[in-house]
């Protein structure tokens, strides 16, 4: 699509957009983080030799049987109470029952009508500091397929010649995440999915890499006149892997919808595929050509009983969450949104910020103000981490303590935190052994003072001819002669008072 | 010892004491088997050089100081367990050329206890027959009527024990498969309860129902392999983690106190009136071992074969889904993937494994699920509970354990017929329940000259396997059926050396 073309199409949709109201629901699939595959003992991991993580169990040999990985049930359960679901007590797998060659069984182990998690909320936040919330309908537990690489030019399986499949990553645990049509915009759709993502990895469920496909999304898009309580017809966009993906499919779907029923016609249920390339979806499958997966209880598997005791277990291990942290940092601390989602961004990090506020009596904003101002850049200019650096959180905070009390000016401060990058060590011991403590008395200033106004009559008479922009000049020469140890507002208030006087 | 005709106690007995060697009783028993196997087809493949290095194995381990439960045994696999190394077919052209890469976790207990294998037996295609007719590879014959069936599905295992060509074998069980072809063979078929043993590495048929277990010439016999390949795996998520009561030493001798349950339903004046007389004798000599004859009612018993034909086809359709030509056995050349799937699956399965995935498919389609594969469930759950209150009346219940002594080859062309066989056996599997078939007499078919071997079927409550066993060792060792008739496929050298001074046969 052209640039022209692209500009006339976004145009229309905006102006048509205030007539319709986007109704969106996700879907996400997220590998999950085990050591093992979820029905056999092969190593859950990404990439290797094709054809080199695979057992009888995984694939699908006659006679080979599947045993549920405890660790991926647990992981579940975590995930679900992260977001306040329902575990229920009983719960099943199913199998999910249609070809494809990947799919060594040709019928995945998933959950039907009996999922582990039940319910429950994502709360997010996007990046213009916003807040929504979506329900979540179910999370359940199933596994991934093997990876088919098809020879054909156009890339789909009908018309290859041969196809190639890797079965390293078939069986590998799989959460389906279900939210309920909550979401009104693309926006928030990838805030949504974003949370997902953060929450996940903190609770240690899954990477959720992007990039090796861990997390895959479906989106449901439907549109309705604005007003309407009743929901349109939704089409279904499948298997998107990126963010920008999310945002763009979802965004060209709902310019589609709206152009296909302001010129008269009707949106059809279906199944859409994305297209990066032509940033178009286009469709895959209506719903009357859609499977009949005869789902049944998998005769393989006994029924899972969740305790409520386990489920109090896992509860107890729950730490606070991406969002729950979010909303730490800018409700009670102040932090605005942008930092506050970098911290949140980087558990390390933030881990590290906390112990510093803690140490720093609560002053958030002046330590986030070192964290991300001039120690990240100490941080990213030598290619290492805050977190593993030499600067402990305590020295952060003894170094907030002494330039808000203004034993330090700010000129001494960065020097502080560079000896403090570089050596570690308390930033009140480096103050002391390099003498930067800031001089605020009085008569000492203004000895100072007197000897640059002496030294300097041409700007004082440029001063007194009204050039009072010299007052900077002034200032740093102070400074520069105090060693810029000097109290920097004392002395430019002290040049004012003898200059005014004088 | 006849290292041919000797029982597995005996065998493995001298083994461990070092008065026979392993490797003898492999060398006399694998020529026997490749004559009695050429009238008989009881085998698919015969594995002596796995045998031989089994046997090898034996002896180091006995004497290294071992003693092996079944060490020197010569046993048969029925083709639907893996076995590292060898063709794995299930009786299936899909199958064709598959070569276990892995062993079953069965399988492996008893080479682990000393058994040598002595090959891979012929079955109805994925374990869907009654009459071992139904195999891509030839069928198998009885061994007491070459022109009878040896019953199916576990044909080949049920005639190779029957015909001394091995002493004892593994079967499945999903419907009757192990006690009908050991009725018609004039041997003990035992189907443990359902998680007794595992599965693992059984090609499945239908997974809910599936279970392993012996054939062997006695009910000792039986019980020794039971309580080799019996317990938890933990590669089978449904077998069960419940102690298991070795059941082979001290098997009772009497049944005093004993209350067997007769069922209504099932009363004899269905059956031909040879086999009639059979059962009626075989439920006075249960009374004279001292068992006191109660009547219980299965109301739901009839609904058995209806409820079944929904629930097996519905897990064999998707449980046969994995055949598919993508990974191993046989390949059909297309165009495409779709036309691959058709193509190889028309070709791969015979037509009665076709109807059941038919059959099941349908049941589990969207709108006819409820009516059909749940009401199945439900079904089954109300023939359980049936069982259930019966024996709260009585400790073990026995009927036919098969609707007819074994027919002629091509008799039962209808599949329903074909169903019918294992009426009796059904309601027991549905139920989960611990079943076997005991030789109990000869009966002249309709439309022979020779009268066939007929078995007694006894149920028992879940996991009394040890009793069971015992009540039906009582039974045997006081009507010593099974010896008084021999299997026809006995040629001159054979019957010679049937007659050596230590066979018990002689």
């Amino acid at each position: 699509m052209s640039t022209v073309e692209s500009a006339r199409s976004n145009g229309s949709a905006n102006a048509s957009l205030s007539n319709w109201e986007p109704v969106i629901g996700i879907e996400c699939h997220v590998e999950l983080k085990t050591v093992s595959k979820m029905f056999c003992g092969c190593p859950n991991e990404f990439g290797g030799e094709p054809n080199t993580k695979v057992c009888p169990v995984c694939l699908a040999l006659p006679g080979a049987l599947p045993v549920p990985n405890a660790r991926a049930i647990e992981h579940m359960v975590r995930a679900g109470l992260a977001f306040g679901a329902t575990i229920p007590p009983h719960s099943k797998f199913d199998r999910k029952n249609y070809f494809y060659p990947d799919m060594p069984k040709n019928y995945q182990i998933s959950q039907y009508d009996m999922p582990l998690t039940v319910g429950g909320v994502v709360r997010y936040w996007l990046e213009d500091g916003s807040r929504g919330e979506c329900r979540l309908t179910r999370i359940h537990l199933e596994e991934d397929t093997g990876k088919s690489t098809h020879a054909s030019a156009d890339g789909r399986l009908a018309g290859a010649t041969s196809s190639l499949i890797d079965f390293n990553r078939a069986g590998v645990p799989l959460m389906e995440c279900v939210g309920e049509p909550d979401i009104r915009s693309a926006d928030e759709a990838v805030a949504f999915v974003e949370t997902l993502a953060r929450t996940f990895r903190e609770l240690g469920v899954s990477d959720v890499k992007m990039e090796e496909g861990s997390l895959r999304c479906d989106a449901n898009v439907s549109i309705r006149p604005r007003g309407e309580t009743e929901y349109g017809t939704k089409a279904e966009i499948k298997h998107i892997n990126s963010f920008r993906s999310l945002r763009r499919a979802i965004e060209s779907e709902i310019r589609r919808q709206i152009d296909v029923v302001e010129s008269g016609g009707r949106v059809i249920q279906e199944t859409r595929g994305w297209d990066e390339a032509a940033g178009v979806t286009h469709s895959q499958r209506s719903k009357e050509e859609a499977h009949d997966y005869r789902y049944f209880p998998d005769p393989d598997l006994v029924p899972v009983d969740v305790t409520a005791e386990y489920v109090e277990s896992v509860r107890a291990t729950l730490v606070e969450t991406p969002y729950e942290r979010y909303a730490r940092y800018v409700d009670s601390y102040g932090i605005d949104g942008k930092r506050a989602t970098q911290l949140v961004d980087d558990h390390a990090l933030a881990a590290w910020f906390d112990r510093a506020v803690e140490a720093a009596s609560g002053k958030a904003q002046a330590v986030v103000a070192f964290v991300l101002g001039d120690l990240a850049r100490l941080a990213n200019e030598s290619g290492a981490h805050v977190a593993s650096g030499k600067v402990t959180p305590e020295a952060i905070a003894e170094l907030v303590a002494l330039t808000s009390s203004n034993a330090i000016n700010s000129k001494a401060a960065k020097q502080v935190l560079e000896t403090l990058w570089n050596e570690g060590g308390s930033a009140k011991a480096i103050v002391e052994r390099e003498g930067l403590a800031q001089v605020s008395d009085r008569g000492a200033v203004a000895a100072i003072v007197e000897d640059v106004l002496s030294a300097n009559p041409k700007v004082v008479a440029d001063y007194k001819a009204g050039k009072t922009t010299v007052l900077g000049f002034l200032t740093g020469a102070v400074m520069k002669a105090s060693r810029g140890k000097a109290n920097p507002a004392l002395a430019q208030e002290l040049l004012k008072e003898k200059l005014q006087a004088g | 010892m006849n290292p041919v005709t000797g029982s597995a106690r005996e065998i493995a007995r001298a083994v461990n004491a070092r008065t026979a060697s392993a490797a003898e009783i492999a060398e006399v028993l694998i020529p026997h088997a490749e004559r009695v196997d050429a009238q008989l087809n009881a085998y698919l493949e015969l594995t002596p050089e796995l045998m031989r290095a089994h046997a090898k194995r034996v002896e180091e381990r006995v004497a290294a100081g071992e003693s092996l439960p079944l060490a020197g045994v010569p046993v048969a696999i029925k083709d639907n367990m893996c076995l590292e190394g060898t063709h794995t077919t299930a009786g299936s052209k899909i199958l064709n050329g598959f070569v276990a890469p892995y062993t079953a976790t069965a399988v492996q207990r008893l080479l682990a206890a000393g058994a040598l294998p002595v090959g891979k037996t012929n079955l109805d295609e994925f374990a869907m027959g009654s009459s071992g007719e139904n195999s891509a590879y030839g069928l198998t014959r009885n061994p007491y009527d070459t022109d009878r069936v040896p019953g199916g599905s576990s044909a080949g295992s049920a005639a190779a024990v029957a015909g001394f060509e091995a002493t004892i074998s593994l079967g499945s069980d999903t419907g009757g498969s192990i006690r009908e072809p050991a009725a018609f063979c004039n041997v003990v078929g035992f189907k443990p309860t359902y998680g007794r043993v595992s599965r693992y590495g059984l090609i499945a048929f239908a997974s809910s129902l599936d279970q392993i277990g012996p054939f062997a010439r006695t009910v000792e016999d039986a019980a020794l392999t039971y309580d080799v390949i019996a317990g938890k795996d933990p590669l089978d998520a449904t077998s069960v983690d419940r102690a298991v009561e070795p059941a082979a030493d001290g098997l009772r001798e009497d049944l005093r106190g004993v209350r067997i349950g007769i069922v209504t339903e099932f009363a004899l004046d269905k059956l031909d009136p040879a086999s009639r007389a059979c059962y009626e004798t075989a439920y006075a000599d249960l009374e004279r071992l001292g068992a006191e004859l109660v009547e219980v009612s299965l109301p739901t018993a009839e609904y058995g074969l209806a409820t079944y034909y929904l629930i097996a086809p519905a897990e064999c359709s998707s449980n046969l889904a994995r055949f598919d030509g993508v990974r191993y056995g046989l390949r059909a050349d297309a165009p495409d993937v779709n036309e691959m799937y058709e193509r190889t699956r028309a070709a791969g399965f015979g037509p009665e494994v076709k109807r059941r995935i038919l059959i099941g498919t349908y049941a589990l389609s969207s709108g006819y699920y409820d009516a059909y594969y749940l009401k199945a469930q439900k079904a089954r759950t109300r023939i359980a509970e049936d069982f259930a209150r019966a024996f709260e009346r009585c400790d073990a219940i026995v009927s036919p354990a098969a609707s007819s002594p074994a027919f002629r080859f091509n008799a039962k062309s209808d599949p329903v017929t074909m169903y019918l066989m294992d009426y009796y056996t059904i309601p027991g599997s549905l139920a989960g329940l611990p079943s076997l078939s005991v030789p109990c007499g000869a009966a002249l078919p309709e439309d022979g000259t020779r009268p066939m071997p007929m078995g007694l079927q006894m149920t028992t409550p879940l996991f009394t396997e040890r009793a069971l066993l015992g009540y039906a060792h009582a039974y045997e060792r006081a009507t010593l059926h099974a010896e008084k008739i021999m299997p026809l496929t006995m040629d001159a050298e054979s019957s010679m050396m049937l007659r050596t001074p230590t066979g018990n046969l002689a």
